[in-house]
């Protein structure tokens, strides 16, 4: 039998996934007024209202400190909450703050990888959003011009 | 063995008796060094441990001995105020209660460094330190040591760079390195880089660096395809019967620093969750008695992670070419860990000797050890490797181009008056108003009234990435620019730190806050005339070494010899060091 490479399984698989993505994925009504806010606070609450925020252990952003390159910043986030209806990144300094936005379906497992736009050096917020709360938790990324290193 | 020594001291007693040495005590007036060196032992360690680790560093391809002035600016603020590596001078002596004027003051400070080099020589060679190496394995027994490089050592001179780093693969080799990492290494092409490696005899190891995802999708090679790794992360080596964990991390701002281009397949980054995940593993499926992390963090970066990460023994630090006498011991969650940083430019040799018992570290001695060329007869071999390796390029290396009207030195956090050469040379050549220049930390020091050669000259600006431009910048992109490399510099979380030293300047002065806010430390940015720099005016600006895109311009060595050639004896009126602010009492300054 022919081996399988991790490269050819990966191919496989992301036919798979577009397939499966097509009925499946419940892409969240398109909330197009969060994502067009300029102000983090605003963009959280045209997303979200006025529902709870507190900052969690339960929620994991791993995110570079300073970014290889501010047009693509890997960011993912995963969570060990129950019941994770969406997961949502705000950038507070970039034009318009809300990143992405991922509802989950019930039996989805809460990780997410993303790979965000950076404008300048900001902070990166997560929310989990479970049981009626967003959980939270952020980091700065930096975004320098580089150079002169070592 | 010592032969040199004793001719040497001997020498120097006559010369001083006869008063040929300038500025010596017996002389009079005013060297405040004393005349010999003052250790007579300084390589005579006694066997004690289990296993030796030997440790160097940033060596930037110095294959023969050096004079290398350390900085006397390294300012260190909030939790690295007073602390080492932020200690410069007396300050440093006083710390590590080093005796002023002796030899081991001049190799770790920059006090008195004209007349003391005279007096001590140059320092580093790979031939003086293959003796060295030899000696301290021989003695201690070669089946109980590990000779462990922390990267920064295929680049920084004219040979290493006409021989993309091969020269000193070979040189390593011949000094039997066991493992190393990298930085500057990642500035040659990446199918250079594997080639390089697989030339080594002993094994490049690198955690951090990762084949990016759609890299791996598209047939990139990865020493594991699972997991990501670029490079072979960790090795277990077994020394005199204990088995040691060596795991590699390599400069985790290589594609930041300097360009992507040369290795766009690769992302790095600190991953220090990702370290601890991994000296979990080692520590449960290996079982070793020690873990090493063999690290191109820098110290601050190593000093944070030590506190963070536990499970790790020792960390063998480079990156910010700090010569620490000691090793700093860091508390984190399990226990301690040791952190060292071991200089640059082949200077030192880090000496870590640890003694296990229960199958765990119990107790360690460590000993930074200067490399001085006048102790060390230079091992044949080596020796006659370097001189059969120059031959082809010697015409090209001694090529003189001036005369330094003072002593010529990179190292500090702000202009070096080498540097002051590159940014005049910049302006004068170009017809530029302003001029910028890297904070690199390597890059030799030449004596005053010495010839520069080109050789000089490369030592202080060989890179891959050398072109130069001219283009008009707004004093607001001007102010941007020293903005975020004083943030890469001063942030006061080590992680958001680049580990180089501020941006050379040349045509204009700033005033510089260090504990300013982030794009909030730069002010009354002004010509060389004294006339303010309009944030809104255009200025024509000159540089080199662009990580972005490749510059148009002549590589800067050529930019620079032009310039000495016209100069003759190159003198600099003034340097372009910022007037400083909020570092009154900093002992990170002389």
């Amino acid at each position: 039998m022919m081996k399988q490479t991790r490269r050819g399984f990966l191919k496989k698989l992301s036919y798979l996934a577009i397939l499966a993505a097509i009925p499946r994925v419940a892409w969240a009504s398109w909330n197009a007024k969060a994502f067009a806010a300029d102000e983090l606070q605003k963009a959280i609450k045209e997303k979200f209202g006025d529902m709870p925020v507190i900052d969690s252990d339960a929620v994991t952003l791993k995110a570079p400190n300073i970014a290889e390159n501010g047009k693509v910043v890997p960011i993912s986030v995963k969570s060990s909450l129950e019941n994770v209806a969406s997961i949502s990144v705000f950038v507070a300094d970039n034009p318009y703050p809300l990143a992405t936005s991922v509802k989950l379906g019930k039996s989805s497992i809460a990780d997410i990888s993303v790979r965000i736009r950076m404008a300048k050096t900001s902070n990166v917020i997560a929310l989990v959003e479970a049981d009626g709360k967003l959980h939270r938790t952020s980091q700065q990324v930096k975004v320098t011009i580089g150079g002169c290193g070592g | 063995m010592s032969i040199s020594r004793r001719e040497f001291c001997h020498l120097m007693a006559m010369a001083a008796v006869a008063g040929l040495v300038p500025g010596c005590t017996s002389n009079g007036a005013n060297s405040k060094a004393s005349n010999t060196f003052t250790s007579e032992k300084i390589y005579d360690l006694p066997n004690w441990g289990d296993i030796r680790l030997l440790h160097m560093t940033d060596c930037h391809a110095q294959l023969l001995p050096v004079h290398f002035r350390e900085p006397s600016v390294n300012l260190g603020f909030n939790e690295a105020f007073g602390k080492a590596p932020h200690l410069v001078g007396e300050a440093l002596l006083k710390q590590f209660n080093l005796s002023a004027n002796s030899e081991l003051a001049h190799a770790f400070t920059c006090l008195d460094f004209e007349n003391a080099a005279k007096i001590y020589g140059k320092l580093g060679g790979f031939a003086h330190l293959k003796t060295l190496v030899d000696q301290l394995r021989g003695k201690f027994g070669h089946n109980k040591t590990l000779l462990l490089d922390g990267g920064d050592t295929w680049q920084g001179s004219g040979t290493a760079f006409w021989t993309k780093g091969m020269d000193m693969v070979e040189a390593c080799n011949l000094l039997g390195v066991d493992v190393m990492t990298g930085h500057w290494e990642f500035t040659y092409q990446d199918s250079q880089i594997l080639q390089n490696i697989k030339a080594f005899k002993g094994e490049f190891l690198a955690q951090n660096v990762r084949v990016k995802e759609d890299a791996l999708f598209d047939g990139a090679p990865a020493y594991d395809e699972d997991s990501g790794h670029a490079f072979k992360p960790y090795t277990m080596r077994t020394l005199n019967g204990h088995r040691v964990a060596v795991i590699g991390q390599a400069f985790p701002y290589t594609p930041i620093a300097n360009p992507q281009r040369f290795i766009p397949d690769w992302s790095f980054g600190i991953r220090d969750g990702e370290i601890q995940l991994l000296v979990e593993s080692i520590r449960s499926k290996e079982k070793p008695a020690a873990v090493v992390l063999l690290s191109h963090n820098g110290m601050d970066v190593d000093l944070k992670l030590a506190s963070r990460v536990s499970g790790i023994d020792v960390i063998l630090g480079g990156h910010t070419h700090d010569g620490v006498p000691q090793a700093i011991e860091v508390k984190n969650a399990k226990g301690k860990t040791l952190v060292t940083n071991a200089g640059s430019n082949g200077k030192f040799l880090g000496v870590m000797d640890l003694k296990f018992s229960n199958g765990k570290v119990a107790d360690y001695q460590y000993k930074l050890l200067p490399v001085f060329s006048r102790l060390l007869k230079p091992e044949p071999v080596m020796q006659k490797y370097i001189t059969d390796m120059r031959k082809p390029y010697l015409d090209k290396l001694q090529q003189p181009l001036g005369v330094a009207g003072g002593l010529l030195y990179r190292r500090g956090n702000f202009n070096g008056t080498f540097d002051q050469v590159i940014c005049d040379a910049l302006r004068a050549v170009k017809d530029a108003e302003i001029s910028l220049s890297p904070g690199f930390r390597w890059g030799t020091s030449v004596m005053t009234g010495d010839t520069i050669t080109m050789e000089n000259v490369l030592d202080q600006t060989c890179i891959t990435y050398p072109e130069t431009y001219v283009r008009e910048m707004t004093g607001e992109q001007i102010k941007l620019i020293l903005e975020d490399v004083a943030d890469n510099l001063f942030n006061a979380d080590p992680y958001y730190q680049q580990g180089g030293d501020m941006v050379r300047l040349g045509g204009m002065d700033y005033v510089l806050d260090p504990l300013g806010k982030a794009g909030n430390r730069i002010s009354n940015m002004q010509l060389d005339n004294g006339k303010p720099i309009d944030t809104g005016k255009k200025y024509k600006v000159a540089g080199w070494a662009t990580v972005g895109s490749k510059s148009p311009g002549a590589p800067i060595w050529d930019v620079v010899g032009q310039y000495l050639q016209d100069q003759k004896t190159v003198h600099f009126d003034k340097l372009n060091t910022p007037k400083l602010v909020n570092v009154n009492s900093n002992p990170g300054r002389v």
